[in-house]
C-alpha cells in the first residue's frame, strides 16, 4: 500500500485537509474521502465530462487529476454551486426547462456551462454547443439542456448571480 | 415555466411543474447506487476473460488472496447449481442456468469480458491488483463473431446442450425460429408492379447510460440479504439474484438507488448477486460497480442483425406483399429481441401477404439486454428503407405513402388482432403539417429523410398507496424507479384525482418490502400502467374521504360528492370541506386514510413515431451532418409534456448516434476494440441541432387518462431516416450501421457521384 499525503485545498469555500494516496484521483478524493459525492464517474478517461468541477476558475475533469495535484487549489464542486439554500440561475433554470431525465450528468453539464458563462455572459447557441461539447448526456439529446444555459445567461444578465429572482 | 393546461378536462395533468426530485439533483445531492457507502464496507473487482471463447482448464487465486487487504474470492464454484430451462422470475421468463452462466463463468468463456472470479479487498485499487494476480488457464477456441457464421452448417458450436424445435437433436447456434405469416405472399409479389429486395446489416449497439453499473450487497447472519443498486427494476434484481444465489425471494430486499439511465440495459443483473456472495464471504457489506471498460465489453448491448427485406407495391402506391429474413445476434446466450424485431418490421403497414423468418442466434458476445424498443430500430432500419424506395418508384412523397397504407383502428397487427384506437396516420400528418417537412431544403449534398416506427409497449404489474397526511397534502409510493422524470407525473396524477397541486403530492420509490410487486421500468409502462395504479389508489383514498366526510355529517356516502378537491354534501345548505379540513378528523373517524391499488395493466396502447431529418453529406470526407430534425409521437395524453417531449428527444439523438457512429468493434481474435467513450462514439453536443417535436394525442382508450407511455418508439425511425435523407443527399442507398464517415465515403466514391437509385453495400 502506497503511502499517503497530505493534501490541504478550498474546497466550495472551506479550507479542507485530507490525506490521499498518490493513485487516488481527483474524483476519488472528493467522492470517497471528502464524501463531495456530487461529481459522477461515467468512465474515467476524461471523455464523459460526469466528474467536471472548476479548479481555480477552470472547468478540469477530476478523474484526468490526481488528489495530490489539488494542493493549494481552489476547487468548486456541484455541491458549491448554490449558495446558502439559494439555488443559482443555471440550477433553476435546468429544472424549469426540464434538462435532466435520470440527472447523472446534470453535476457535470453545470460546472461545464458556469465556466463558460463565467467567460462569456453572452453566449450564442454554437458557444453553448462548443463548451459543453466534453460533457456526454444519454438522455435528453441535448435540446433542453441548450436551452437552459441560453435562459440563464440572459437571467443573469439581468439579475446577475447573486440577485437572481427566486421562483 | 408553469403553463395554461393543454386540455380544459384537467387542471394539473398537462402542465409542466418542477420535478419533485429536481433540486437534489442539481445540487449533486440525489444518492445513485455508485454514492452509498457503509460503514466497514469493501469494494470488489470483476477478473473477466481476455477470450471470446476458451475452455477454462483452471483457476488460481493463491497469490492473489495473499495480497494485504484481500478478504476474499469468488468463482462459479460458489455459486449453487440451479435449473437449464425457462422460469418464470416476475413477468419475464429466464434460464436461470444461463443468467448463473453469464454471472461466473463456468466452465467456458464466451465472449471477450465474460466474468470468472471477484475479488472483494479494503479499497478497489487492492482488489484491481488482486485480480491481476488470479491466474487462469485457458484452452482458445475459435470465436463465432456473426449470424452469417454462426448459422453456417458446420459452424463451431458455443453450447453443447442447444438444440431449436427445428433441428431435432442437432446441435445448433440458432436458439429459435419465429415465423409470421398471412396471405399468399407470391400471388402478392405477381400483384406488384415494384419489387424492391435489399439486404442489410446493423452493428451491435449499446445503451450509453452514462451511469456504469453498480451494486452494494450487505448480507446478515440471519441469512438476509439487502442489495443497494441503480437499476431500472428492484423486484427484477430480486428475483434473477434469488435464482442465481439459490436464495428465497422472501430473503432478499433490494432497494432502489437513483438511476443514471438505463434504456433497458438495466434490466437484468450483473454485479448484484457478487455483491451478496462477496458479503456472505466476508461479513462485511460489498461494493461494486463497474468501469466503463466493463460497461461496454460485458453488460448488455443490443444485437447486431442480418435482414433481408422484400418487398413489392402496385403502381398506384399499394404495398401488396413483404417477404422477410432476419437474424439477430443474441450474444452468449439465447434471447435477442428478434421476435419483436420481427412483429414490428412491417406493422405500421396495411400489407395483406406476408412471410417473415426470424432467428435468434448466439455467438461470442455479450449477451445483449433490452435497449429502447428492443429489435424494433434494426427492423426499421431495413423495412423503412425499402418502403421509401418503393414510394420513389411509385412516385408518391414518402410521407403520402405512408399515409396511403397506414394502419388504423380495426387494421390487423402482424400478430392478428386489430388496433384499437392508434395515432400512426396522425404522426405521418402532423411531419407533413410541420415547419419542417413544409421548408424547403436547398443546397448541394443535402437531403431530407423521413421514416416511421412502431412498438408495442407493455403492461405488466404495478402497484400504489396513495397516503393522506394530517395537513392535506398527500404521498404517492410506486414501485416504479424513476428514470426520467415519472415520479413527477406519479404526483401530477395523484394531484388530478385529489384536487391538490402538483406540489402538495410527494412521489416516492419504494423499496421491494415496502410496496407491492412492480415490474421494471422499462416498455414505456410507467405512466401507462403504474399511472394507472396512482390512479386507482388515489380514487381509493378518495372514496375513503368520501364515507369519512358522510360520517362527519352524518350522512349516507352517496349523499356525499367528491370535486375540485372538495366534498360537498346533498340537500342542505352546509358548507364544503376540503381535504386539508377533513384530514385532522382521521382518526375519530376511522383512522388514518391510505389508498391502494395494484394492476396489471391491460389495455396497452401501442406507440408509433415519425421522424424527418435533413442532412449535408461530405462527399470528400463522407461525413454526415445533421441539419434539422422533427419527430412526431402519439402519447396518447401527455402528462407532463416537458418529459414526454424529453423522452421524444433523447430516444431520437439514441436512433442519430446508432444511425451514424456507434458500433462494436471486434477484432478477428473476438476482442473488443472500442471500450471507451472517445472510440464508442456517442453524439454530442456539437453533432446535433435542437429537436423538434410534435406531441400527438390520440388518447388511448385503454387507460383512464388516455395514456400509452412515450418512453421507446423514438428510437425507432432515425436511422432509416438518415439513411432515407442520405440518398436524397448524394444518391446512395445505405444498407448498413453506422452510416459511418468511411462507410459513407466508400459509397459516394463507388457511385461516382452521379445516377440515380443506386446502392451502397460493403
Ligand atoms: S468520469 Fe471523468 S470524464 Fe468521465
Ligand atoms: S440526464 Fe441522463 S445522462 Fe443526462
Amino acid at each position: 500500500m502506497s503511502k499517503k499525503t497530505l493534501v490541504e485545498a478550498t474546497v466550495n469555500g472551506e479550507t479542507v485537509e485530507f490525506l490521499c494516496e498518490p493513485r487516488q484521483s481527483l474524483l476519488e478524493s472528493l467522492r470517497d474521502i471528502l464524501e463531495l459525492t456530487g461529481a459522477k464517474e461515467g468512465c474515467l478517461t476524461g471523455d464523459c465530462g460526469a466528474c467536471s468541477v472548476m479548479i481555480d476558475g477552470r472547468v478540469v475533469c477530476s478523474c484526468l487529476m490526481f488528489g495530490v495535484e489539488a494542493q493549494g487549489t481552489n476547487i468548486t464542486t456541484v455541491e458549491g454551486l448554490a449558495t446558502t439554500g439559494t439555488l443559482h440561475s443555471l440550477q433553476r433554470k435546468f429544472l424549469e426547462h426540464a434538462s435532466l431525465q435520470c440527472g447523472i450528468c446534470t453535476p457535470g453539464f453545470l460546472m461545464a456551462a458556469k465556466g463558460l458563462l463565467d467567460r462569456n455572459p453572452e453566449p450564442n447557441e454554437a458557444d453553448v454547443r462548443y463548451a459543453l461539447a466534453g460533457n456526454l448526456c444519454r438522455c435528453t439529446g441535448y435540446d433542453k439542456i441548450v436551452k437552459a444555459v441560453l435562459d440563464a445567461a440572459a437571467d443573469l444578465r439581468t439579475h446577475g448571480e447573486g440577485k437572481a429572482a427566486a421562483r | 415555466m408553469a403553463e395554461a393546461t393543454t386540455n380544459g378536462k384537467y387542471k394539473v395533468i398537462g402542465t409542466r411543474p418542477i420535478r419533485h426530485d429536481g433540486a437534489d439533483k442539481v445540487t449533486g445531492r440525489a444518492k445513485y447506487g455508485a454514492d452509498y457507502t457503509f460503514p466497514g464496507m469493501l469494494h470488489g473487482k470483476v477478473l473477466r476473460s481476455p477470450h471470446a471463447h476458451a475452455i477454462i482448464k483452471s483457476i488460481n487465486f493463491d497469490k492473489a488472496l495473499k495480497l494485504p487487504g484481500v478478504k476474499a474470492i469468488v468463482t462459479s464454484k460458489d455459486l449453487p447449481s440451479v435449473a437449464n430451462k425457462l422460469e418464470q422470475a416476475g413477468e419475464m421468463a429466464i434460464n436461470p442456468h444461463h443468467l448463473s452462466m453469464n454471472i461466473l463463468a463456468h466452465d467456458r468463456v464466451l465472449y471477450d469480458g465474460h466474468a470468472i472470479a471477484a475479488v472483494a479487498a479494503i479499497n478497489g485499487h487492492i482488489a484491481e491488483e488482486a485480480v491481476r494476480l488470479i491466474e487462469v488457464e485457458y484452452e482458445v477456441l475459435p470465436p463465432v463473431m456473426t449470424v452469417d457464421v454462426a448459422m453456417k452448417p458446420g459452424a463451431t458450436i458455443l453450447h453443447k446442450d442447444l438444440r431449436n424445435q427445428e433441428d431435432g437433436d442437432k446441435q445448433t447456434n440458432v436458439a429459435q425460429h419465429y415465423q409470421f405469416k398471412r396471405g399468399d405472399v407470391a400471388a402478392g409479389f405477381k400483384a406488384a408492379d415494384y419489387v424492391v429486395e435489399r439486404e442489410f446489416k446493423t452493428a451491435m449497439v449499446h445503451q450509453g447510460y452514462i451511469e456504469p453499473h453498480n451494486a452494494v450487497g450487505i448480507y446478515s447472519s440471519d441469512g438476509t440479504a439487502t442489495i443497494y443498486c441503480s437499476t431500472q427494476g428492484a423486484f427484477e434484481v430480486r428475483s434473477f439474484s434469488a435464482q442465481v444465489l439459490g436464495m428465497p425471494v422472501g430473503k432478499i430486499r433490494v432497494v432502489p438507488a437513483e438511476i443514471g439511465g438505463g434504456f433497458g440495459g438495466k434490466t437484468t443483473v450483473y454485479l448484484e448477486p457478487l455483491s451478496v456472495l462477496l458479503s456472505k464471504k466476508t461479513g462485511a457489506p460489498v461494493k461494486l460497480v463497474m468501469s466503463r471498460a466493463e460497461v461496454l465489453r460485458a453488460s448488455g448491448p443490443t444485437s447486431g442483425s442480418q435482414i433481408k427485406v422484400k418487398m413489392g407495391a402496385t403502381k398506384d402506391g399499394k404495398l401488396v406483399a413483404a417477404e422477410i429474413w432476419m437474424a439477430y445476434e443474441a450474444g452468449a446466450f439465447p434471447g435477442s429481441p428478434v421476435g419483436a424485431g420481427a412483429m414490428c418490421i412491417i406493422t405500421p403497414y396495411k400489407v395483406e401477404n406476408f412471410l417473415i423468418d426470424a432467428y435468434d442466434v448466439v455467438v461470442n458476445r455479450p449477451k445483449t439486454a433490452a435497449y429502447r424498443a428492443p429489435g424494433a430500430t434494426n427492423a426499421a432500419f431495413a423495412s423503412e428503407t425499402v418502403i421509401d424506395e418503393l414510394a420513389e418508384k411509385c412516385g408518391i412523397d414518402p410521407i403520402d405513402f405512408r399515409i396511403k397504407n397506414g394502419v388504423k383502428e380495426g387494421d390487423a397487427q402482424t400478430v392478428g388482432p386489430p388496433f384499437k384506437r392508434i395515432g400512426f396516420i396522425q404522426t405521418c400528418e402532423a411531419i407533413k403539417n410541420s415547419p419542417h417537412y413544409k421548408s424547403k431544403l436547398t443546397g448541394k449534398n443535402r437531403g431530407r429523410g423521413v421514416a416511421s416506427g412502431f412498438w408495442f409497449n407493455a403492461g405488466m404489474n404495478s402497484s400504489a398507496t396513495v397516503n393522506i397526511h394530517a395537513d392535506g397534502t398527500a404521498s404517492v409510493v410506486t414501485g416504479s424507479p424513476d428514470i426520467g422524470g415519472s415520479r413527477a407525473s406519479m404526483a401530477m396524477i395523484t394531484a388530478e384525482v385529489l384536487g391538490l397541486s402538483a406540489n402538495d403530492v410527494r412521489p416516492v420509490t419504494a423499496d421491494t418490502d415496502s410496496i407491492g410487486h412492480t415490474d421494471v421500468t422499462g416498455g414505456s409502462r410507467v405512466t401507462f400502467a403504474t399511472g394507472m395504479a396512482v390512479y386507482e389508489a388515489a380514487q381509493d383514498a378518495v372514496k375513503q374521504m368520501i364515507e369519512r366526510a358522510s360520517k362527519v355529517w352524518e350522512k349516507k356516502p352517496d349523499e356525499v360528492e367528491f370535486r375540485d378537491g372538495k366534498f360537498f354534501a346533498k340537500g342542505n345548505g352546509v358548507p364544503p370541506m376540503s381535504i386539508k379540513d377533513l384530514a385532522p378528523r382521521f382518526s375519530r373517524t376511522g383512522g388514518p386514510i391510505t389508498g391502494r391499488a395494484s394492476v396489471n395493466g391491460r389495455g396497452v396502447g401501442p406507440g408509433f413515431a415519425t421522424t424527418c431529418v435533413d442532412v449535408e453529406v461530405d462527399p470528400e470526407t463522407g461525413k454526415v451532418q445533421i441539419l434539422r430534425c422533427t419527430i412526431a409521437q402519439d402519447a396518447g395524453k401527455a402528462i407532463h409534456p416537458s418529459y414526454v417531449e424529453g423522452q421524444m428527444q433523447g430516444g431520437t439523438a439514441q436512433g442519430l448516434g446508432w444511425g451514424l457512429n456507434e458500433e462494436y468493434f471486434y477484432d478477428e481474435k473476438g476482442i473488443l476494440r472500442n471500450v471507451g467513450l472517445l472510440d464508442y462514439r456517442m453524439p454530442t453536443c456539437l453533432d446535433l441541432p435542437m429537436i423538434e417535436t410534435c406531441v400527438v394525442e390520440e388518447a388511448n382508450p385503454g387507460h383512464p387518462l388516455g395514456v400509452r407511455g412515450v418512453g421507446e418508439v423514438s428510437i425507432v425511425p432515425p436511422p432509416a431516416a438518415l439513411a432515407n435523407a442520405i440518398y436524397r443527399a448524394v444518391g446512395v442507398r445505405m444498407l448498413e450501421t453506422p452510416m459511418s464517415p468511411p462507410k459513407v465515403l466508400k459509397a459516394v466514391l463507388k457511385h461516382g457521384g452521379s445516377a440515380q437509385h443506386s446502392a451502397a453495400a460493403d
